[in-house]
């Protein structure tokens, strides 16, 4: 045990004098507690509903005062016909319906299943999920209350039916967070990792010697980057397209155009933070603090910005992924052309200029 | 000094970094195919001195020529005639010995035909042809010297700057590298090295020795031990550089 001792004191000593290090420790965990509790809220709040009631008798109208009295509801609209809804949910006037079937309080009554539809506007999956989880609640509440024996089989079936997505396409939801994620993760990453390798391997100055520029190294270095990511671009695309039979609603040369942008955004971010590291490890988590996981939580990849604090809301805009994904939703799903995009190329060029003129600027002084 | 004979001259080169002067007014000439040894405590100057004269940083004040261009205004031209190989070897581990040679020879400029040609004939001379295609880490460290060196004047520079390229072998090693700096000499480069061995000292034409940004010796070894009255550059060392140290 004595032995134990000064290796462990040695080992705080290691600790305690690595900010970086300390930073990991400390603050990143109060920065993810921060983030996932009061910003990523999977909550919902005043959700706009409306209640199409076939029944429309005693235990559907009990029913629907229930949930119009949550506070997670708010009634939106008042529809009579299926074809209502879909009129609704396309102006944006409702976010949520519920069916309820005709014959309600008969079936309910008498314990046989009764089919209660959730409808909800797909584009945003956690909200639906969330939505059918407090309905789910409510409606297991109102069951117990009105039949008032707890132990009794559930007769009230609760399905959701996504609308905009009713094949539930999931490559909707995941692609455009995915090439988000996989492109940063390449171009940034690897980039910034592999330019202070060179640095902290001396490497770097015998090319500073060199007739080569500091242009001709970062170029050189992101080069191979750039192509490798383009492949991936097309890989990743052509299996969501080919396999998951996404659909690409917009113009394929303006969805190729805006990833490599991103793609150039992406790597001039890794030369920036390869000219302020001197080592690969700090390249390295300044890369996944700095971009890889803001671009997995504020970019509107899983957690939609709206949702969150407007404090944070602010915060989300300096991430490109940000605007990259929402280019790329816009184009893809939506079918937009540029006239509706050029806000975002706009912001993603002003990025990469800003960051590349900070890197030669600081190569220069090396 | 006649001009064309001259690699490398100074005068009065200083460097300042704020408050702090790191190479004080120092003045050196040195003759094309000299073996220049630039000596020096740790964190005397030698670094900041040698950057200057690779390119790598402005002066504060003082002139000087690398090869015959200004060290103040044509630093790119300095970057492409002279070679360099730097304390940690320079050398890419996870490439062969080839794809290293290919690599800095063409960065300098040779086409394919006469990086083959250099290539090969620097494998023979080393007697590392049979591992051309050997990754870098798996060679011993004075090996890795030895191939860092030839890559330094692949390109047939004038003057060649080594930075403590022999640390961490036997005393035998490090002489079977010195013979490599004395080939290249003998073929009219210039070789200006820093070493912390004042062995190698001793292998030089001339040397001088820097103490706290200045130069205190400047000659060639047999007379500056007369001069001083000192045995060997161990002695001139310890009689210029601790005398300052203790202060």
């Amino acid at each position: 045990m004595n032995k134990l001792k000064p290796f462990i004191i040695k080992e705080f000593y290691h600790i305690f004098r690595d900010k970086k290090t300390l930073l990991i420790i400390f603050i990143l965990p109060i920065v993810l507690v921060t983030l996932f509790g009061f910003a990523i809220r999977s909550e919902i709040k005043d959700s706009k509903i409306a209640i199409l009631d076939k029944s429309l008798d005693e235990m559907s109208i009990a029913l629907s005062n229930k949930i119009i009295a949550s506070r997670y509801f708010v009634n939106s609209a008042d529809v009579e016909t299926d074809s209502q809804l879909e009129e609704k949910f396309k102006n944006g006037d409702i976010d949520v319906a519920i069916v309820i079937p005709p014959d309600f309080s008969k079936n309910f009554l008498k314990l046989n299943t009764t089919n209660v539809q959730i409808l909800a506007d797909a584009s945003n999956l956690n909200t639906a999920t969330i939505t059918k989880q407090y309905l789910s609640s409510i409606i297991g509440s109102f069951t117990v209350e009105k039949l008032s024996n707890p132990n009794i089989k559930e007769p009230i079936n609760l399905s959701l039916r996504l609308v905009y997505n009713p094949e539930l396409k999931d490559v909707y939801m995941f692609v455009p967070g995915l090439l988000a994620l996989i492109l940063m993760l390449v171009s940034a990453i690897m980039s910034s990792v592999s330019l202070t390798k060179e640095k902290e391997t001396g490497t770097f100055n015998v090319l500073k010697v060199s007739p080569l520029r500091s242009y001709h190294i970062i170029i050189g270095k992101l080069i191979p980057y750039l192509i490798l990511s383009i492949i991936n671009v097309i890989v990743i695309i052509g299996m969501s397209v080919v396999i998951f039979n996404m659909p690409i609603n917009g113009s394929y040369v303006l969805l190729f155009v805006v990833c490599i942008l991103f793609l150039i955004t992406a790597l001039s971010i890794g030369v920036f933070v390869s000219s302020i590291t001197e080592t690969q490890q700090s390249a390295l988590l300044l890369s996944i603090v700095a971009l890889f996981l803001p671009t997995i939580l504020l970019s509107g990849f899983i957690y939609p910005i709206e949702n969150m604090p407007l404090i944070l809301q602010g915060i989300c805009q300096i991430f490109p992924a940000k605007w990259f994904i929402e280019a790329l939703k816009t184009v893809m799903i939506v079918g937009g052309g540029i006239e509706f995009i050029w806000l975002q190329l706009l912001v993603l060029a002003s990025m990469t200029v800003f960051f590349i003129g900070l890197s030669v600027k600081k190569y220069n002084k090396i | 000094m006649n001009e064309l004979e001259t690699s490398v001259h100074i005068k009065d080169l200083s460097k300042k970094f704020g408050d702090f002067t790191a190479v004080d007014k120092i003045s050196l000439d040195v003759k094309k195919g000299e073996i220049f040894g630039f000596l020096g405590a740790n964190g005397a100057g030698k670094t900041t001195a040698m950057r200057m004269l690779c390119g790598l940083s402005h002066c504060t004040s003082g002139e000087g020529t690398v090869a015959g261009f200004d060290i103040n205004t044509q630093q790119e031209k300095i970057k492409r005639n002279i070679g360099y190989m730097s304390q940690k070897f320079s050398l890419y581990e996870d490439l062969t010995v080839f794809e290293n040679i290919r690599f800095y020879a063409s960065v300098y400029g040779l086409s394919s035909k006469k990086i083959k040609e250099r290539g090969d004939m620097l494998l023979v001379r080393l007697g590392m042809s049979e591992h051309k295609n050997t990754f870098v880490k798996s060679l011993p460290l004075g090996w890795k010297q030895k191939l860092a060196f030839s890559i330094a004047v692949v390109h047939n520079p004038k003057i060649v700057f080594l930075d403590e390229p022999t640390g961490g072998v036997d005393p035998v090693t490090r002489r079977s590298f010195w013979n490599l700096i004395y080939e290249a000499a003998e073929n009219g480069t210039t070789v200006f090295v820093t070493t912390h061995y004042m062995d190698e000292a001793e292998y030089c034409d001339r040397i001088s020795l820097m103490v706290n940004g200045r130069i205190m010796a400047l000659g060639a070894p047999d007379k500056l031990k007369k001069e001083f009255n000192v045995e060997n550059m161990d002695g001139l060392f310890y009689l210029l550089a601790r005398d300052t140290s203790t202060l």
